[in-house]
């Protein structure tokens, strides 16, 4: 497919902009660029045929099943879109006097209100706009605690092995030492490892519960407890908050602080990438460290702004990724105190159901209840026919099924990860099961064509490696 | 209540009876009893569709939208081309994750491809990434970009805007990355100023050109001066001013960084908004983020994928470049629209509008008693003039006719105008602080 450069023909272009109604200004030529940059001039209609057949060769959870373990890939309901389309809210400037801005800092108070409730906090800064910002929030407002009592020593963050790679990013950005931690047979938290971690030196634990392979880790207050009579903090990855909400809290788990992802558990769109929204949430004790401004309801009913009085500052600029707190607002709404256990037991049922059709044929990495989503192992499949986990998640496209996530939890050998979510049907999960079987069988019979799926997609495996080698990160105009 | 489940309550019971349950508790017993919630949240109760609407517009409703903005500072009020909202609505686009699975991801991946590819054109860089969340974040990770073992101090002007130099404090302060805000006089940063505060340990200058006053900051020779130092030069622009403007590239730029808001993304009170980075080859290995690369899968046709991970967290985990992971992928492709609408004419055509605009309403206020332009160093779009009446009461004259008046800042407003701020709106403006200044 053509390149938007490639399309690109001189002359070409739209009428979009009027000419200019007064005296153009006359800058000094040397404030002036020299080069033009070459940006493609394409017609409307030619503009829009590209992204056509780009959406064409995309897919996202409107296309089909999408059991991205980890990612939360449930359906996007329009309404939230229609919502965060509103005029009175993307027309509004950030920086406008808060009396013309009530409606909107209404709904952050409103969202902050409701998430403080559904995780057990009492505060919440909407000002990371990703997981990982929130994580880097998070561990800021720990060091942040240490700091403000003086016990410098705490400069060790511990990570469990099966923790996603943010964690330990996130928690190096803050400053930290990262300790790993190794899971237990069970999959939990190894009791014995992490009291022999702990010391003066703990800033605190991050923990993602359920954890990335799906289970709940049922010694979660002797982990927290352990941590706190360390004299460290819990922080609570929110990953996987959409197997609980609603029916337990990290707030009554032992946790201190967490952050939640807006568009994996409150349901806003991923967009490719982003833009997300991850929300940090923390006890009282933490309040006054949270990044500045936030927003108070006073006496009279209107909503202020206002700097916590030992703020550790911004990370990011006004006051995060406001349109998709709107949407996650909508969500909220709509489900509400039923909807939204409901939902998260739906997603947990959803996991198990579709683990139990496969269970017998496939080897699930740690065999129990599991929770929104499980771990398969294809160690074995792989000794004994030589076809991988990547094999066969390429395989899955070819029926139109978007893999699960591969490789992930680094501790479970040729993983494959499957969250369901909440939002399919007893059928789709019924053929989901079966293509999996199907792959399975042809596996073992035909691995080859296994080796070289997938065979009905846009394009075959991509080389990778090459890629890496010979890195071309734009186009080269001729 | 409202819901997204399309299994009814009696398909679920018999799914949990296929399991061997008879409730979803059971579902939960690895959840110890103490942590479970017995009597659920206390949060209303859900309600309909259009009831949620209803209460979601109203909500709206409640902010002030105005019909003339002349408020800038960090969030511009730029024309949106038809065709920026229709594609980036697509919902394949929309419901996508990040592209892990390039097979059948390659719209998303191609169309990151060629926002890198306008981005470096646009900067005169060589190298972007795919996006990070807004431009102060940008500007933090590219001062990261720049540390070395014996490097790692930042200068940044008191002109850049007060949240990005706020944003990389906060950042620099968990890595004992030390931070010099550096005082100016008449609101630009001179290359003296400059050569004075280097160090033989400055790792980096930040430079926000136009800066936060509007002033077209001598980036050619502050970026001199850090050279001449041994330090980077990180210059934030304002992407517009690029259609018209010296690229970073030509100021000698090391790394250039900002906002990308004004590509196509409404106001929204401050985001979704978009961070873009680009940087000279030799640092492409210490960019932070997702990278889209060109490649060809196994029959030879080209094709796009995620690449250069080593750098990066699921890779790396602590030794990552950054932490990031979800970016602002969807407001990247929301530029690239933006630019392939507009192409190179069109973005000229913005960019100039939105200077002469800004300088006719400058010279208009410049004949009103009380409301002069106190800036006489080149600007692009923005201007700080005086203000003979508290701030608050001039915008509250404004509200009446719809108009969002400059932001009060030190020593007066900050007025700003895009291609927008027709002559007409100018004028109206005008004649209403005359009014103001004569009374």
């Amino acid at each position: 497919m053509k390149l938007l450069f490639e399309l690109s023909r001189p002359g070409r272009g739209q009428e979009l902009l009027p000419a200019c109604d007064v005296p153009e200004f006359a800058f000094d030529a040397d404030l002036l660029r020299q080069t033009p940059p070459r940006l493609p001039e394409i017609s409307e209609v030619d503009l829009e045929r590209h992204y056509t057949q780009l959406a064409k060769r995309t897919h996202g959870v409107n296309d089909g099943f999408y059991p991205l373990g980890s990612c939360t890939m449930k359906y996007n309901p329009h309404i939230d879109e229609e919502m965060a389309a509103l005029d009175g809210f993307t027309r509004i400037h950030p920086l406008q006097d808060e009396a013309s801005v009530q409606g909107c800092l209404e709904v952050i108070y409103c969202t902050e209100q409701l998430l403080n409730e559904i995780t057990g906090m009492d505060a919440v800064s909407f000002q990371p706009a990703a997981g990982a910002h929130g994580e880097y929030t998070g561990l800021m407002l720990i060091r942040a605690y240490h700091q403000s009592r003086n016990d410098l020593k705490r400069c060790k963050i511990i990570v469990p092995d099966s923790a996603h790679g943010t964690n330990p990013a996130s928690a190096a950005m803050a400053g930290f030492t990262v300790v790993s931690v190794p899971s237990n047979a069970e999959g939990g938290v190894d009791l014995d490892a992490l009291r022999a971690a702990v010391g003066e030196d703990t800033a605190g634990l991050m923990l993602t519960n359920p954890n990335t392979l799906g289970l709940f880790d049922p010694n979660i207050l002797e982990i927290t407890r352990i941590v706190h009579e360390a004299g460290g903090l819990n922080y609570y990855d929110g990953a996987n908050l959409n197997a609980v909400m609603g029916r337990a809290r990290p707030g009554d788990m032992g946790f201190d602080c967490v952050h939640v992802n807006l568009h994996k558990t409150f349901s806003t769109p991923h967009g490719g990438g982003g833009p997300g929204s991850g929300p940090v949430g923390c006890k009282a004790f933490l309040e006054k460290f949270l990044p500045e401004p936030r927003v108070k309801r006073e006496e009279d009913g209107a909503y202020r702004f206002f700097s916590p009085e030992n703020s550790i500052g911004k990370v990011r600029s006004f006051y995060g990724n406001f349109l998709v707190v709107v949407r996650a607002l909508t969500y909220i709404t709509v489900l509400g105190k039923e909807g939204i256990p409901e939902a998260s037991g739906t997603a947990v049922l959803n996991a198990n159901y579709l683990m139990h059709k496969l269970q017998g044929q496939y080897d699930v990495a740690y065999d129990t209840t599991c929770m929104h989503e499980f771990v398969l192992t294809l160690e074995k499949l792989k000794q004994q026919t030589g076809v991988s986990a990547l094999d066969v998640a390429k395989r899955l496209l070819d029926f139109g099924m978007h893999p699960p996530t591969m490789y992930f939890p680094l501790i479970v050998h040729e993983a494959l990860m499957l969250e369901p979510t909440e939002t399919e049907s007893r059928e789709t999960l019924d053929w989901a099961a079966q293509v999996f079987l199907d792959v399975l069988e042809e596996a073992k019979t035909q691995p080859e064509k296994l080796h070289g799926a997938p065979h009905d997609c846009p394009i075959s495996r991509p080389d990778e490696v090459g890629a890496a080698r010979n890195p071309v990160l734009r186009y080269a105009f001729e | 209540m409202g819901s997204y489940l399309p299994s009814t309550a009696q398909e679920r019971r018999e799914m949990l009876g296929e399991l061997r349950l008879s409730s979803f508790d059971e579902l939960y017993k690895h959840v110890p009893e103490q942590v479970r919630l017995k009597h659920g949240l206390d949060i209303p109760e859900g309600v309909s569709e259009m009831e949620a609407a209803a209460k979601l517009s109203a909500l709206a409703d409640k902010n002030r939208r105005y019909r003339a903005i002349f408020r800038g500072a960090g969030a511009y009020d730029h024309y949106i081309p038809a065709i920026v909202k229709s594609v980036t609505a697509k919902e394949e686009f929309l419901t996508a994750y990040t592209p892990y699975q390039a097979e059948i991801s390659q719209g998303v991946l191609q169309s990151i491809f060629e926002y890198q590819t306008q981005i470096c054109e646009l900067t005169g860089m060589d190298v972007s990434n795919a996006s990070v969340y807004d431009g102060a974040v940008a500007a933090a990770e590219a001062v990261f970009m720049c540390q070395e073992r014996k490097r790692t101090g930042v200068i940044v002007p008191d002109t850049a805007d007060a949240q990005v130099i706020r944003v990389i404090q906060t950042y620099c302060g968990s890595r004992n990355v030390p931070v010099t805000v550096l005082r100016t006089k008449g609101h630009a940063l001179d290359a003296d100023t400059l050569k004075e505060a280097l160090k033989q340990d400055t790792a980096c200058v930040y430079v926000q050109s136009p800066n936060f006053y509007g002033v077209i900051e001598d980036t050619t020779a502050l970026a001199r001066a850090a050279h001449e130092a041994g330090a980077k030069f990180i210059m934030g622009a304002y992407p517009i001013s690029l259609g018209l403007l010296k690229s970073p590239g030509e100021c000698g730029a090391d790394i250039a960084v900002g906002e990308g808001q004004s590509l196509g993304l409404p106001l929204s009170f401050g985001g979704p908004y978009l961070g873009y980075m680009a940087c000279r080859k030799e640092l492409m290995r210490r960019l932070p983020g997702r990278i889209v690369g060109q490649t060809n899968d196994s029959e030879g046709r080209r094709c796009f994928v995620l690449t250069l991970q080593a750098r990066e967290q699921h890779i790396r985990r602590e030794k990552a470049t950054s932490n990031i992971c979800s970016n602002e992928a969807l407001c990247a492709m929301t530029a690239s629209v933006y630019l392939a609408a507009m192409g190179p004419e069109g973005l000229k055509r913005a960019a100039v509008n939105s200077a002469a605009h800004a300088h006719y309403l400058a010279q208009r206020l410049s004949e009103i008693k009380g409301f002069e332009p106190v800036t006489d160093k080149p600007f692009f779009n923005e201007f700080v003039a005086r203000c003979p009446v508290p701030p608050a009461e001039l915008q509250a004259r404004l509200d009446k006719e719809g108009i969002l008046g400059g932001l009060p800042v030190e020593g007066g407003v900050l007025w700003c105008c895009t291609e927008k701020n027709t002559r007409e709106q100018i004028d109206r403006l005008a004649e209403i602080l005359g009014e103001v200044s004569a009374e």
